[in-house]
């Protein structure tokens, strides 16, 4: 047990220097969702002022939750990518030749988007306190968030591992970039649901990411809400298992066919 | 003995620049794969922002109440940075690969070098931008009418050329890919922080203060203005003085390290 936690820890800090010594990884998690964060809190803070809009004390409060939802999407999406890299270069089948049990590979990748996923969530938080935006439910509230966005990361990272293990390409995990877009914008992350435009509108109602972003975006604008919470919650752990099968399977498909 | 005619300069430059761009364009053909991104990126953020975004038109002083309208030139410019800027990430390639070193020792001008990256870019552009536009004309965005179609496009094509000069230098200046994040960022910057996402009267003071210098403004104005109704000449020069001042620095620099990189 305490090998197999030190080869996931070394895996996992393994993949946090690699993200960090490259600019194309890190850029999509902590840039362009700050970017983009900027941009849509100066270009569409207006928005506030619509009628049905959740009372907040600006769109920067609103916005944190989205922004921490992409960062931590692109920040699971890296992680495939880095470790289709590692399957094409022959790393992970040196691993594989190791005597270390199969899931640790997979798990120390994931300890890596967890912990980018961590990091993610205080960015953006400390953005949020740094430019005025208040954490409504104090600590215990970005604390929620801080976990919440950690969860998901590593839930997320799970499903690009799976891709990772049965493409082997890091071309067609990277080509998966565009099916975040469609998923965050087909979630609350950027907009109250029930402003949204149809067909978006009705497909944000019913995808997990929006009960996610929602028990992330709660604990920040509002006080913290046990229904919102358990939503998430039940989101994320849907996730999980997703990403545990289609993880087994890859990996399955990867020993037997090489 | 027969004595071989001396082509003239102008035209070897020209045969110079149309190899780049067949170049360019056989990379399209025989990796039709890599410009998917290229083209869905645009596309997706046009579908996204107007399906999340659309209620912004019913904000007071909103002067349209088409959202699709205001948003399709956001996403055809938007096209144009991102290919302008991948044409600076395939030079990097290419600098990695010691294809450029090549190109260095030929006997073509710099500029002419230059120019088939940047005329390629150009042209690559007009591919997210017609499907982008086609998707919105689908949608119910107005039609922009002839005149307002051309200099949509004729803004497309000149902001593709002004991200692959901004591209290239950065390629040039770091000969790695690893600049790839500063040159996406850097045209999502220039782009996004305009009047994008809702009229000058209604982004937030602090946004308004940089839309108002940000000369990429007048760019998106320009594109605009077909589909929100009549061309005018007015709206118009000031962005075709824009893109000519921004091309023209932004390639007097890719030229600079250009000349650095073959010392």
């Amino acid at each position: 047990m305490a090998t197999n936690l030190r080869v996931i820890r070394a895996l996992g800090m393994r993949s946090i220097r690699q993200t960090f010594r490259r600019p194309q990884l890190m850029a999509p998690i902590l840039v362009f969702p700050t970017l983009l964060l900027a941009v849509q809190t100066g270009g569409a803070g207006g928005a506030v002022n619509l009628p049905g809009f959740p009372p907040v004390q600006g769109f920067l409060q609103f916005m944190l939750a989205g922004a921490m939802m992409q960062s931590l999407m692109l920040a699971g999406n890296s992680g495939g990518i880095a470790f289709a890299v590692d399957i094409e270069m022959g790393f992970t089948d040196r691993l594989f030749a190791a005597p270390v049990p199969r899931y640790t590979i997979v798990l120390g990748r994931l300890a890596g988007v967890a912990a980018l996923g961590f990091l993610s969530a205080l960015w953006f938080l400390a953005i949020g306190l740094a430019f005025g935006a208040e954490i409504h439910s104090g600590v215990a509230g970005a604390l929620i968030a801080v976990f919440l966005v950690t969860a998901t990361a590593t839930a997320v990272g799970g499903i690009g591992a799976a891709i990772a293990l049965r493409t082997g390409s890091a071309s067609v995990v990277q080509g998966l970039f565009p099916l975040v877009l469609v998923v965050l914008f087909l979630s609350s992350a950027f907009f109250p649901v029930d402003l949204m435009i149809q067909p978006a509108r009705a497909i944000a109602e019913y995808n997990p990411f929006s009960f996610i972003v929602e028990g992330v975006r709660t604990p920040i604008i509002a006080d913290v809400d046990a229904t919102d919470l358990l939503e998430a919650l039940l989101a994320i752990a849907g996730i999980v298992v997703l990403g545990l099968v289609l993880s087994a399977r890859a990996l399955r498909h990867r020993l037997r066919t090489g | 003995m027969e004595a071989t005619a001396a082509v003239p300069q102008w035209r070897a430059n020209l045969a110079t620049i149309a190899a780049l761009m067949a170049r360019a364009k056989n990379e399209l053909l025989r990796v039709p794969g890599a410009a998917i991104p290229g083209v869905l990126a645009p596309t997706i953020f046009f579908l996204g922002i107007n399906g999340v975004f659309g209620a912004l038109t019913q904000l007071r002083g909103f002067d349209t109440g088409a959202y699709e309208s205001f948003v399709v030139p956001v996403s055809m410019l938007q096209g144009a940075g991102f290919t302008g800027a991948a044409a600076g990430v395939n030079l990097a390639r290419d600098m990695e690969q010691g294809w450029v070193d090549r190109l260095l020792v030929s006997p073509a001008p710099r500029w002419v070098l230059l120019a088939g990256t940047v005329l390629a870019a150009s042209a690559r552009a007009l591919i997210p931008a017609t499907f982008v536009l086609a998707i919105a004309l689908l949608l119910g965005a107005s039609w922009p009418g002839i005149g307002g179609l051309l200099i949509a496009y004729l803004m497309v094509a000149a902001m593709a050329a002004t991200a692959a000069c901004w591209g290239s230098a950065l390629a040039l200046r770091f000969k790695s890919q690893s600049a790839a994040p500063l040159m996406q960022a850097g045209m999502m910057a220039a782009i996004f922080t305009t009047t994008a996402y809702a009229p000058l009267a209604l982004l937030q003071p602090w946004m308004r203060s940089v839309a108002e210098v940000n000369p990429v403004t007048q760019v998106m104005d320009a594109a605009r203005q077909g589909f929100l109704g009549a061309v005018t000449w007015a709206e118009t020069w000031p962005a075709i003085a824009v893109l000519l001042g921004l091309i023209a620095i932004l390639g007097a620099w890719a030229l600079r390290e250009m000349r650095r990189t073959a010392a």
